[in-house]
């Protein structure tokens, strides 16, 4: 953890100005990646991992805006560089993999000519050069036959091997960070543990920080080195994935892992967190989870919690606050 | 239907606005036509031929009682133009009307039942769209005008021209209604229907007709342009409307017989009528059409 | 009616094949031959009342064709289901056979296509009730209508408003109050936790499970997701490119499953506990189902497959977990047991 981290995100704020008011789809989170680390960014449909993925790589749909804090990419703001500029940090020092790899991939051209066009975009080599390359990122990410596979077209391919080929795609040009945003959901269980560990692979190899946005648990237990639980557009939590799996802090985290069902387990009931997710016009003042949880008190419903640190974890819940005889 | 985002839509553009408000102006002058007009040109007793080819009032030899002014029966441009509106709207509107009910129904039943049924309806509506609209109707103008007798033909003239542009304008409809059951019926609330048990009539009439009403609004609209000007063609090629209760289309091929002897009001401000209640029509049509498509929004 | 212990609906040689060939004149022109999918190729089991039986695998395995071809939204190529013993091909008449399907009733998968945006709340509700008559006095059906809100843990009030008012998992529980306002005895639940969140999904699965206790239902459960199945089965059926390959009680399938398939599926379940045990990713992916594989279907991907299991086509038979399975490396015991997941 000594390195510098590659991407450092602070008190980012995004938001939606819609007729009916101004709606904060991520509120003020704070977070980095060092070299060659998995961060995961887990949570639940409307939490705000999606659009903090889509910040960091710029891609925030209009009217949606970046409304305070800094993204730092290996020390350089990224978070006002103009139109031009960021198309160029993306794909050169941010490789993304989406969660549909059909509509990652452009149906009308070879996969070869859609990675050496991003090769020699973003690198300066020669095009037989970057025909080399490619070949060798298709063989690194499992493709059997790379160098007659290089001249098919997406359709042509399988939809585990299509994922394989966007990943090759987010490593063309060497990026320092990845982002993966769900990128197994579209996939069968025994597809979704090849392509985990492939990513898991890759990234040690390549030294690159990969920010893992998804709703599986399962996915990031396997593949997080740290893991950060979001919440209504917040950081409930965040920490090292075993002692939020293993041992969640926060009042959420330990509900969300409590519901889910696992094999062996043979509980008649799984343990569930009454009532859903706040729409974002409508979260409570004071912790957004405060209506939900069973350990609230009077502070929770008036003061928004900040992240406190918990053991190795970072904790916003006011269980662990000094002042109110938490378990520090 | 008006949901509050295509309400909003519509008041920041003003464009729409000002079709809306012609298109509306038309269709209450049209409505409204025999209390609002300055007088009643069909109306023998107070026409005075004397009053005959007066030009419009703001040239020299204008009457400030005829403001458009008047024809060869000295009947007031004005009047008639919103007399004729009334009648191609009425052709417009009811024709719309006809094409919109042949297709919806053709177009539910062939995508919802699919197999032959389907197959048989489709290819009539290709081959349909292979004629011009146009064409489609003025053949069946003239097979009407030969298979009925003339007095008869001159009362159901109306009728027959309704009918014409209906028949030229249901394929539209039936495609369209026809793409979008397919995509609804796959919908789990219409196979939940069916795991309940409902009669495939009433799943089509309640569960998937309200369904696929959007993209037939945008038809319909477009469609009445495109049918108050076949009525307007028709007419000017003599075949449509009767003369006795003439339409824009006839104005202006009545006008068109004095646009060279210098009479040339009586043809380009029933003319000039047209183009904008057509122009309005369509560009509300346009709008509805992206509003109500998610995919622009 | 039905004898102690026979079972309540049972399912025999069914299959479904699709033709997804080109237009006639296409194939005509390009010169292809018609394509057939099997998407259900001939599948036997038995449900007894009151239990829930899930048939999993991964997708295009058919396992959503049979819970159609059971309600009555696909016609079956071939085979029979049987309802209480009787044939629900066999009915004559359409009254015969609403009076069989009001027993029926489904879960669908998306909870924002399942409901139809149009209607209010209470009619999507009542309209089982409507459609088969129950009953025809308004006040009557609203009270019903009341009361089975109230059991899926809506409130009456929530009958005036629209399905896009409310969130995936409330919209589940209209879904599911929609079912039961037929009083159905046998739910088929397709996928009906897949779209929706953890916290949500373990809502929706106690609900269904407090509801089976209360009014005695009989589920058929389709799923890919092992643990949701662990969780809410009593006996599970494993499928693979239309055929089952697996079919045991829950736990003796998890502690002790035996086709290659069942536990390259189990060990590809992501370990939540981090015990740090090793997984091997099987390789290779589900064969294009327009063109099986002769012999046993998972034959390319099973470590274990040899000539046999290239050309022969394996049956099930009875197996050591007290189930059955279709693989001939375990009938002929080429298989090293395989101790699993659950602990005791």
């Amino acid at each position: 953890m000594a390195e510098a981290p590659i991407l450092e995100v602070k008190n980012l704020r995004v938001e939606f100005p819609t007729r009916r008011g101004t709606l904060v789809a991520v509120d003020d989170i704070s977070f980095s990646i060092a070299p060659g680390e998995v961060l995961g960014v887990v949570g639940e449909s409307g939490a705000g991992k999606s659009m903090t993925g889509a910040a960091v790589i710029g891609l925030i749909e209009p009217p949606g805006r970046i409304a305070g804090g800094s993204i730092s990419l290996a020390g350089r703001r990224i978070d006002d560089l103009p139109y031009e500029e960021m198309r160029k940090v993306r794909g050169r020092e941010i490789g993304a993999i989406f969660q549909d790899p059909l509509t990652s991939l452009n149906p009308l051209y070879t996969i070869g000519r859609q990675i050496t066009e991003t090769i020699l975009t973003h690198l300066p080599v020669s095009p037989a050069e970057a025909q080399q390359r490619a070949i060798g990122l298709l063989r690194e990410v499992g493709i059997p036959a790379a160098e007659k596979r290089i001249d098919h077209y997406p359709h042509q391919f399988s939809g585990g091997m299509r994922q394989r080929v966007v990943i090759a795609l987010a490593l063309a040009a060497n990026p320092k960070l990845i982002i993966a945003d769900e990128p197994t959901t579209a996939l069968d269980v025994s597809i979704q543990a090849q392509i985990i560990a492939l990513i898991k692979k890759l990234c040690c190899e390549h030294g690159a920080a990969v920010m893992l946005v998804t709703h599986d648990m399962g996915v990031i237990a396997e593949t997080a080195d740290r893991v950060a639980v979001m919440y209504a557009g917040r950081i409930a939590e965040i920490g090292p994935v075993r002692d939020v799996i293993k041992a969640a802090r926060h009042p959420y985290t330990d509900g969300l892992m409590a519901s889910i069902p696992k094999v062996g387990r043979t509980d008649a009931r799984l343990a569930q967190i009454d009532g859903a997710m706040p729409r974002l016009n409508a979260i409570p003042r004071g912790c957004a989870f405060n209506p939900r949880c069973t350990k609230a008190f009077d502070r929770c419903r008036a003061e928004r919690p900040e992240p406190m640190r918990v053991g190795n974890s970072d904790v916003a819940c006011w269980l662990y606050d000094a002042g109110q005889g938490g378990t520090r | 239907m008006l949901d509050s985002d295509v309400f909003h839509s519509f008041r920041r553009n003003p464009v729409v606005v000002v079709s809306a408000v012609v298109t509306a102006v038309f269709v209450l002058a049209a409505l409204l036509a025999p209390w609002i007009t300055p007088y009643h040109p069909y109306d023998l007793a107070s026409l005075d031929l004397n009053d005959a080819f007066t030009p419009p009032a703001w040239t020299e030899d204008g009457s400030r009682r005829f403001l458009l002014g008047t024809d060869d029966q000295g009947r007031d441009v004005l009047s008639t133009i919103v007399f004729g509106a009334r009648v191609s709207l009425l052709v417009g509107f009811c024709a719309v009307l006809f094409a919109m009910t042949v297709g919806i129904t053709l177009g539910l039943v062939s995508g919802y039942v699919g197999g032959a049924v389907e197959s048989v309806i489709m290819r009539v509506a290709d081959v349909q769209l292979t004629f011009p609209g146009i064409l489609i109707a003025l053949l069946i103008d003239g097979l009407a005008r030969t298979a009925l007798p003339r007095d008869l033909h001159s009362e159901i003239a109306l009728y027959v021209v309704i009918f014409a542009i209906g028949i030229a304008n249901w394929p539209q409809f039936a495609r369209t209604v026809r793409g979008s059951t397919l995509v609804e019926k796959s919908k789990e609330y219409v196979q939940a229907a069916r795991v309940i048990g409902l009669h495939p009539g009433l799943i089509m009439l309640r569960h998937v007709l309200p369904n696929v009403m959007g993209p037939v609004l945008v038809i319909a609209t477009l469609s009445l342009g495109f049918a108050i000007l076949a009525e307007a063609t028709l007419s000017f090629l003599g075949v449509g409307v009767p003369p006795t209760r003439p339409s824009l289309g006839t104005l202006i091929r009545v006008g068109n017989d004095f646009l060279f002897s210098g009479e040339w009001w009586m043809t380009i401000f029933p003319g000039a009528a047209l183009i904008v209640l057509v122009l309005a029509v369509n560009l509300l049509g346009d709008w509805l059409r992206d509003a109500l498509n998610p995919k622009l929004r | 009616m039905s004898t102690p212990g026979a079972p309540y609906i049972e399912v025999r040689g069914l299959a479904r094949h699709f033709d997804v060939s080109k237009p006639l004149l296409n194939r005509v022109i390009e010169g292809q031959p018609r394509l057939i999918l099997k998407a259900v190729d001939g599948i036997d089991f038995a449900i007894r009342k009151g239990e829930t039986l899930s048939l999993v695998g991964e997708s295009g395995c058919g396992k959503s064709t049979v819970a159609r071809l059971i309600v009555g939204l696909y016609k079956p190529t071939r085979g029979q289901i049987l309802f209480e013993g009787t044939d629900m091909g066999s009915l004559a008449t359409r009254a015969e056979e609403r009076a069989l399907r009001k027993r029926f009733q489904m879960i669908f998968q998306d909870p924002y296509a399942s409901l139809n945006p149009r209607w209010r709340v209470a009619d999507i509700v009542a309209e089982p009730i409507r459609a088969h008559r129950l009953s025809s006095d308004p006040t009557e059906i609203r009270r019903r209508v009341d009361e089975l809100l109230r059991q899926v843990g809506l409130s009456p009030a929530d009958g005036e408003k629209f399905p896009h008012e409310f969130s995936g998992g409330q919209r589940q529980r209209i879904s599911i109050a929609r079912a039961l306002s037929s009083n159905p005895e046998f739910l088929v639940c397709d996928e009906p936790t897949s779209a929706l969140d953890v916290s949500v999904q373990a809502q929706i699965l106690n609900l269904m499970k407090d509801l089976q206790r209360e009014l005695g239902l009989t589920y058929l459960f389709i799923s890919h997701n092992l643990a949701v199945v662990f969780h809410i089965s009593d006996r599970v059926g494993v499928m693979y490119l239309g055929r089952l390959v697996e079919l045991a009680d829950a736990r003796a399938l998890f502690e002790n499953p035996q086709h290659p398939y069942t536990r390259m599926l189990l060990d590809a379940i992501p370990d939540l506990d981090m015990t740090g045990r090793a997984r091997t990713p099987v390789a290779g992916e589900v064969p294009n189902p327009l063109d099986p594989p002769k012999g046993c279907a998972f034959n390319p991907r099973c470590p274990f497959a040899n000539d046999r299991c290239r050309t022969e086509r394996p049956e099930l038979r009875p197996v050591a977990n007290g189930g059955v399975a279709a693989c001939h490396a375990v009938e002929e015991g080429r298989l090293a047991a395989a101790p699993r997941l659950a602990p005791a």
